[in-house]
């Protein structure tokens, strides 16, 4: 039995805008996505802002109804069997909402373990090796209010972890965090899957995917475009190269005009201060620098260079449609 | 059976205490809580006391102490789920696998806790400032009629507070209903001054008849009935809220409106 099936899920939300002439619009967030996740994999699910991640994991997690399709944790209906699955899955979501901010770590971790059914028993040595295992141990009596980013983010692991749950899903759980508190975390997840949990984890950063995912979907408008190990993922763009130009000053439609030159698949531009760094990803054989500097035009240009393709330039690809 | 009735006191027991925490542990709106019962009693005495008539005093200074559980109470109730949601913990809430029942019983006895505050401040604010002694001939059931006003008031604050689920501004029920309360049950002035159209309104509020069994209890009457009548209609309302709680986290999965702030 798989622990996390989706199948041709879809969810539609209705938007009203106006005042007086009330105009009401369809917008489709899910378009009949589909995957399965095994017990005990760490799987990923990639996407641009928008692309229906937070609506897949809540539709999974029982705080939305599909508007389509079904899906099934641990065998057990999203739907139909609201109360098993809830009793076995761990939801953490990032930022820093979530949190009885009054209350002590300890006081927050007090509460949720009767919420989510943990024995009064067990709850004392239940939450004392969590607050080790995410690294408060010592923090616990103060107020959350006085926590940073990244201890409220660990907090939130513990939350999500009090009931021991089989599958646990967090929503881009390092969004905000520093490098420091980012890779302390990236640890916490990876220590998860030691432990033989299931884990469902959304993200922007490619480098977190890579390192923790043994699964990755790429969602795009809703719909998931490509799947696979990150190694398969890197390889569909694996047999090119990716050319970085720095500019300073790229006008619009700079990206098109580039992307239609031959031998080019993909044209992406990166914001770094002052630069605009235009990554352009190519054909093994096609040498298209002469071509994309002329296409440049006046345009001042800084470091020229090329290299092979990562993680991410395959999710950018993926997620520009080319 | 006796585990499963030990957990549950357990976690109401744990889950009113924490909640009484989030609470209380504000300064400011610790304030506020004080303030805010004396102004008004001292508003309704400041009226009473021009007729100079000690009966009249009594009748307000018990009006007052219970118009101030009912702001604090049943007005502030109606924003607990709102303020869940504005914490981003309301999702967490519904997603929990114990019953949104069994999560809003201890947050709104733990509201009704702050109520039980605002009466006895309220009673001691008005021996100290206005030398209002109030003659309470059975305290007893003058306590009992108490209590069952916070308990079942609780219970109205309950009812309101399950439309946050699918309504995001529906705390400004809550608020709306603050002042038309005072006069529908019956604080400052008899029911049966009301108009006859809006009477029945008065009796459909349990904190109506804990007013009238507060009153009896105090007076030397019997308020049993009114206690009766009190604990029924308040049970009402809990049953309406449950039901209503389910269906409306039902809807609010439907139309995606738990995440919105």
């Amino acid at each position: 039995m798989s622990a996390v099936e989706a199948l041709d899920l879809g969810r539609t939300f209705r938007t009203q805008s106006g005042l007086l002439r009330r105009s009401r619009e369809r917008v489709e967030a899910v378009r009949g996505v589909s995957f399965t996740i095994e017990p005990g994999e760490l799987y990923g699910l990639l996407g641009p802002n928008g692309a229906g991640k937070t609506t897949t994991i809540k539709m999974l997690i029982t705080l939305l109804l599909p508007s389509s399709g079904s899906a099934r944790v641990l065998g057990h209906d999203v739907v139909d069997d609201v109360r098993e699955v809830r009793r076995r899955i761990g939801y953490v979501f990032g930022g820093d909402r979530g949190l009885y901010e009054r209350l002590s770590a300890l006081d927050n971790l007090r509460y949720f373990s009767e919420l989510y059914g943990v024995p009064p028993r067990e709850q004392k040595a239940r939450i004392g090796s969590l607050l080790e295992l995410v690294g408060l141990t010592g923090r616990e009596k103060e107020r959350v209010e006085g926590y940073s980013r990244g201890m409220r983010q660990r907090l939130h692991i513990a939350r999500g972890l009090l009931h021991d749950p089989d599958v646990l899903f967090l929503d881009e759980p390092s969004i905000g965090i520093d490098p420091v508190g980012a890779r302390e975390l990236r640890a916490t997840i990876g220590s998860l899957r030691d432990q033989g949990k299931t884990v469902l984890l959304t993200t922007h950063y490619m480098f977190e995917a890579d390192e923790l995912c043994d699964r990755i979907a790429v969602i795009r408008a809703g719909e998931i475009v490509a799947e696979g190990t990150p190694s398969q993922l890197k390889e569909r763009v694996g047999d090119g190269r990716v050319v970085e130009i720095e500019t300073y000053g790229v006008p619009p439609g700079t990206v098109d005009t580039l992307g239609a030159l031959p031998g080019v698949r993909s044209v992406a531009v990166e914001e770094r201060g002052q630069q605009q760094v235009l990554i352009v990803s190519v054909e093994a054989d096609a040498e298209v620098t002469q071509a994309v500097l002329g296409r440049l035009g006046d345009v001042r240009v800084g470091r020229v260079a090329a290299r092979e393709p990562t993680l991410e330039d395959a999710y950018v690809a993926l997620v520009t449609g080319s | 059976m006796k585990d499963r009735v030990a957990a549950l006191l357990h976690q109401q027991a744990v889950c009113y205490r924490l909640q009484l925490k989030v609470l209380s542990t504000s300064a400011f709106e610790g304030f506020l809580a004080v303030l805010f019962p004396l102004m008004f009693a001292t508003a309704a005495l400041l009226v009473y006391r021009i007729d100079g008539d000690p009966e009249s005093m009594q009748y307000a200074g018990l009006g007052a102490a219970i118009m101030g559980m009912w702001t604090c109470q049943g007005v502030v109730a109606s924003s607990l789920l709102s303020r869940e949601r504005w914490a981003g913990t309301l999702e967490l809430l519904v997603a929990a696998p114990t019953s949104l029942t069994r999560i809003l019983v201890p947050m709104t006895m733990a509201m009704s806790t702050i109520g039980l505050y605002s009466v006895v401040a309220t009673i001691a604010w008005e021996r100290w400032v206005f030398d209002i002694r109030l003659e309470i001939d059975n305290w007893f059931l003058f306590v009992v009629s108490v209590l069952m006003a916070a308990v079942t008031l609780a219970t109205v604050g309950f009812f309101l507070s399950v439309t946050a689920i699918r309504y995001r501004t529906s705390w400004a029920l809550g608020a709306a209903l603050e002042y038309p309360g005072w006069l529908l049950c019956g604080f400052v002035i008899p029911v049966s001054l009301l108009p006859d159209w809006v009477q029945p309104l008065s009796w459909a509020i349990p904190t109506t008849w804990a007013m009238d069994a507060i009153r009896a209890s105090a007076n030397g009457g019997s308020p049993w009935a009114d206690l009766a009548v009190c604990a029924a209609t308040g049970a009402v309302y809990a049953v309406a809220a449950a039901y209503l709680g389910r269906r409306l986290v039902d809807s609010a999965r439907r139309h995606a409106t738990l995440a919105l702030t």
